[in-house]
């Protein structure tokens, strides 16, 4: 088959650093061509370079698409050609609909004025394509995430696209539409579209990849082709890291103790609507040294019930009993929350965690501003030192704590928020999607820093959507099902099946 | 500021002169238009606006300004705006007048009654804005048009005056001087000479402190000349001023709640924590920070500093009048902005909305002399507010 887009020997300078080092890309004609590398190993640079985001002449090395050279100048450039991208980050304006922002830029009009039935018949054509029944009016807000990702599928096939670029697609999507979603590219395949998928998840790339390409440190390590044999995801790793992994989670030996943390019936009405119970009488504990996951579909209210029990931070009309140590506790507000010992890692670092524009050392110190202060004047020199040894405990990749945490990737973005919680000194810890995003080396990291933390007594609550991560890292876990625990499980005893099963015969009931 | 550059740069213990110049340029580079804006009006007026008699006035014309830009910058840190502070400061020098006046107080306690109502001004916005998270934009916006009206009832559309002699020497007053000379008042020049040590001593402590820490600091070259710049300029100034009268009463005051504030939002947890509300809401409450808290105070204290404002001016007017205060919001939304706060919330210096509120005072004063019509005043002013900011973000995103 003939390669549709070639790109040859890219270089890219930011001012001191080469992003890219003479990288090469070539994906034929309808495949799906699976780039993976870890977080600033250069894939959303080279996406950039391919989609005019970078014009022409801000980069060496030639574009060829379709046969012929390409010079774009702009984004507009390539979607005139068909190349069409999807970010991680969702591009829908929330408060239009579904048609409306299927044709955003776009609008389908007649004489200058927008040509509302014509758009209403493509919109509903476009939805059945990509498999949603939903209206056209319906507003992109009232659709979940998984939804959302479809009409963002649905906006790109509106412009006619022979390329699609997908950044990470399934990074906010839940197992059952993940899968969707993965069938639904594979069906566009046999429809003859080629396409570019950015992940981190290697079951999926191994699932509906025809070639692999793997970047690290700004070049291109090797590309894989995938139609003699399986793709196999071990040798991924080693060429994404550049060194033999041997395993993908720590070895533990849990020394468990006694029960410190316990929920008794917990019950959280939803923020919106005051009437629908969300969390529906909740009970589990957790003991000293112990990770205790909490498995579940996203929208189950994994995140509802930890937010919940961290000051209140979600919901109306809580009830139910805390118990530290046996010992009921009021954690009605954060500032309580914190100081019994509970920190709540969130899952949403950007919009939750961290303030980008302020420096690292200011974020690390922000839930525990006593800590370094007196009477309220704050000891600088105790704040960067204190700063500046979470740096190198946990390894944080920067040239000193001054920088700022927008400038980050991702993995180093999560560990400062983790050294956030670190410095408030809690018990007990919850960590909501703790490695959403961040690459395999960084992932590392982090389930060696909850191992350690457990070892040193710590109480760890792991929420997370991905299950080998779960039965990689916990010792028990509870299986939540629309805002109720279904099952609890020693992982022992646990597999991935056994999850989905008590899920869906939850469901069922 | 946040380019790659610098996320690459190696960090050493001392980085070399012309390096650490240009990291910080954007932080000096607000004074140095100052002082280039300043030299141009010199220059063009023939030296008329450093003159002692001028340069006086030029300050005490301005003090209310930058007195309410310091609550300003916290307010727009904070990602809120307060549109209401001209009219607050209106309608309590109609209340100072009233008081003092119509009902003959002590200028004491009627000053501390004015302060106590400009509290509860910013008390009652902030109550609704902090609390039941209506747009500050909007809250202000009918507190604009409340003070206003209430001004003008309280006046019955008239100007009272005059203030007792006592209350006129807030804004009218200068510092007492014992040594008694008449030609230079020597008070006025030590003050600053004593100022500027403190500075230079400060700054050098600082850099020491960092050291011990192992924090990159400032070259020591680069530092102390910068601070004997800086201590020469502090130096002129007050010698410039001793030669006319000395230092005026309200300079002392402004010059206080400068270093205060620039404490408070550099040094204290209130600061930091007021900025991560501004910088992401959302996260600054999971961190434990009571937001609705800290806006609300933000706002009391908004009210606090455009009450004072309010009685300077009326002191240095030595009358009430309704129309008093009208525009001063513009004034003063427009000194934090070209100080390099962020419209957006999160970022912002007090000494930016300081030199924000000179740089907009000088060119007043500069195109006054000149003989600039009020009609070309505005359109320069306004000219000059969307580059300054312009030149900001370009650069923040370049």
């Amino acid at each position: 088959m003939d390669a549709i887009l070639e790109m040859k020997g890219i270089t890219k300078r930011f001012p001191g650093v080469v992003a890219l080092k003479d990288v090469n890309l070539a994906v034929r004609s309808g495949e799906i061509h699976a780039i993976c590398g870890e977080n600033g190993a250069g894939k959303s640079t080279l996406m950039k370079v391919l989609s005019g985001v970078y014009p022409h002449g801000t980069y060496e090395g030639d574009v060829h698409f379709e046969g012929r050279e390409q010079r774009f100048d702009s984004i507009r450039d390539s979607e005139d050609l068909g190349i069409a991208i999807i970010h991680q980050e969702l591009a829908l304006v929330p408060l239009m609909s579904i048609a409306e922002n299927i044709f955003l830029g776009n609008e389908l009009t007649r004489a200058g004025v927008i040509d509302a039935e014509a758009t209403h018949r493509r919109t509903v054509e476009l939805l059945k394509k990509v498999g949603l029944s939903e209206s056209p009016e319906e507003l992109i807000t009232n659709l979940g995430v998984g939804k959302q990702q479809l009409v963002e599928i649905a906006k790109a096939l509106a412009k006619k696209c022979k390329l699609l670029i997908l950044d990470d697609p399934t990074a906010s999507l839940n197992e059952n539409d993940s899968q969707a979603l993965l069938d639904l590219l594979l069906e566009f395949k046999a429809q003859g579209m080629t396409m570019i998928m950015i992940s981190h998840k290697l079951n999926e790339i191994s699932r509906i990849a025809d070639s692999v390409t793997v970047l690290r440190d700004g070049a291109t390590v090797t590309t894989m082709d995938c139609g003699d044999a399986p793709i196999n995801e071990d040798e991924i790793i080693r060429h994404m890291v550049g060194r033999e992994m041997a395993d993908r989670y720590p070895h533990r030996e849990p020394q468990i103790g006694e029960t410190v943390f316990e929920v008794r019936d917990w019950t959280v009405f939803h923020e919106q609507h005051a009437d629908r119970k969300f969390i529906k009488g909740v009970n589990f504990h957790v003991r000293q040294g112990e990770i205790l996951g909490i498995a579940g579909l996203m929208g189950s209210g994994r995140t509802e019930l930890a937010m919940s029990l961290f000051g209140r931070s979600y919901g109306r009309h809580i009830s139910g009993h805390v118990l530290l140590r046996g010992q009921e506790v009021d954690v009605s507000t954060v500032e309580k929350a914190v100081n019994h010992g509970i920190a709540y890692v969130t899952e949403d670092r950007k919009g939750y965690g961290l303030v980008l524009e302020n420096e690292i050392k200011h974020n690390v110190s922000l839930a525990n501003l006593p800590g370094v202060s007196r009477l309220g004047v704050i000891n600088e020199g105790r704040e960067y030192s204190v700063a500046k040894d979470y740096q190198r405990k946990i390894n944080i990749r920067c040239p000193d704590v001054f920088q700022h945490v927008g400038n980050l990737s991702g993995g180093n973005q999560q560990k400062v928020v983790l050294s956030k919680w670190l410095f408030a000194g809690p018990e007990v810890l919850i960590l909501d999607e703790p490695t959403r995003g961040i690459d395999v080396g960084a992932k590392y990291e982090i389930y060696c820093l909850m191992a350690e933390l457990a070892r040193e007594g710590k109480c760890i609550i792991l929420i997370s959507s991905e299950m080998p991560e779960l039965l990689g890292m916990v010792d028990r876990l509870y299986v939540m099902n629309e805002g109720a625990f279904v099952a609890e499980m020693d992982v022992a005893e646990a597999s991935q099946e056994k999850i989905m099963r008590a899920i869906v015969k939850a469901g069922k009931d | 500021m946040n380019s790659i550059v610098e996320a690459m740069a190696p960090a050493a213990e001392s980085v070399s002169a012309s390096g650490f110049i240009k990291k910080n340029l954007r932080e000096y580079g607000m004074l140095l238009s100052l002082v280039v804006i300043m030299a141009f009006f010199e220059y063009m007026t023939d030296g008329t606006l450093m003159q002692p008699l001028n340069l006086t006035n030029l300050l005490l014309q301005n003090s209310y300004i930058v007195i309410m830009a310091l609550g300003m910058l916290l307010v727009i840190v904070a990602g809120h705006i307060d549109l209401s502070v001209g009219s607050v400061a209106g309608f309590i020098g109609g209340l100072a007048a009233v008081l003092m006046v119509e009902y003959q107080w002590h200028y004491l306690p009627a000053t501390m009654a004015c302060l106590m109502a400009g509290a509860l001004i910013g008390a009652v916005q902030g109550y609704f804005i902090a609390f039941h998270r209506i747009p500050a934009f909007i809250v202000t916006l009918g507190g604009m048009l409340v003070f206003r009206g209430l001004a003008l009832w309280l006046l019955h559309g008239q100007s009272i005056g005059p203030f007792p002699r006592e209350f006129q020497l807030l804004s009218s007053g200068f510092i007492p001087d014992p040594f008694g000379g008449e030609g230079l008042r020597v008070t006025s020049l030590l003050l600053g000479v004593l100022v500027a040590c403190g500075f230079f001593y400060m700054s050098l402590k600082e850099r020491a402190n960092k050291l011990q820490y192992g924090a990159a600091a400032e070259p020591l070259g680069f530092l102390i000349g910068k601070n004997v710049a800086f201590a020469a300029a502090i130096i002129y100034l007050c010698y410039l001023l001793a030669s006319y009268k000395g230092m005026p009463n309200v300079m002392v005051i402004m010059f206080a709640l400068m270093l205060f504030y620039d404490f408070i939002t550099n040094r204290t947890t209130i600061g930091r924590r007021i900025y991560a509300l501004g910088g992401n809401e959302k996260a600054a409450r999971l961190s434990g920070i009571k937001t609705d808290r800290l806006s609300f105070y933000t706002f009391v204290n908004m009210g606090v500093l455009a009450a004072l404002a309010g009685l300077v001016f009326a002191a240095r007017l030595n009358t009430a009048t309704p129309k008093a205060g009208v525009g001063f919001e513009l004034d003063v939304i427009a000194a934090c902005f070209i100080g390099g706060a962020s419209a957006t919330g999160g970022v912002g210096k007090v000494m930016g909305a300081v030199i924000g509120a000179f740089v907009m005072g000088v060119m007043n004063n500069g195109m006054s002399i000149l003989g600039i019509g009020i009609d070309w005043q505005q359109v320069i002013k306004g000219v000059v507010l969307v580059a300054a900011v312009f030149v900001d973000v370009y650069n923040k995103n370049k």
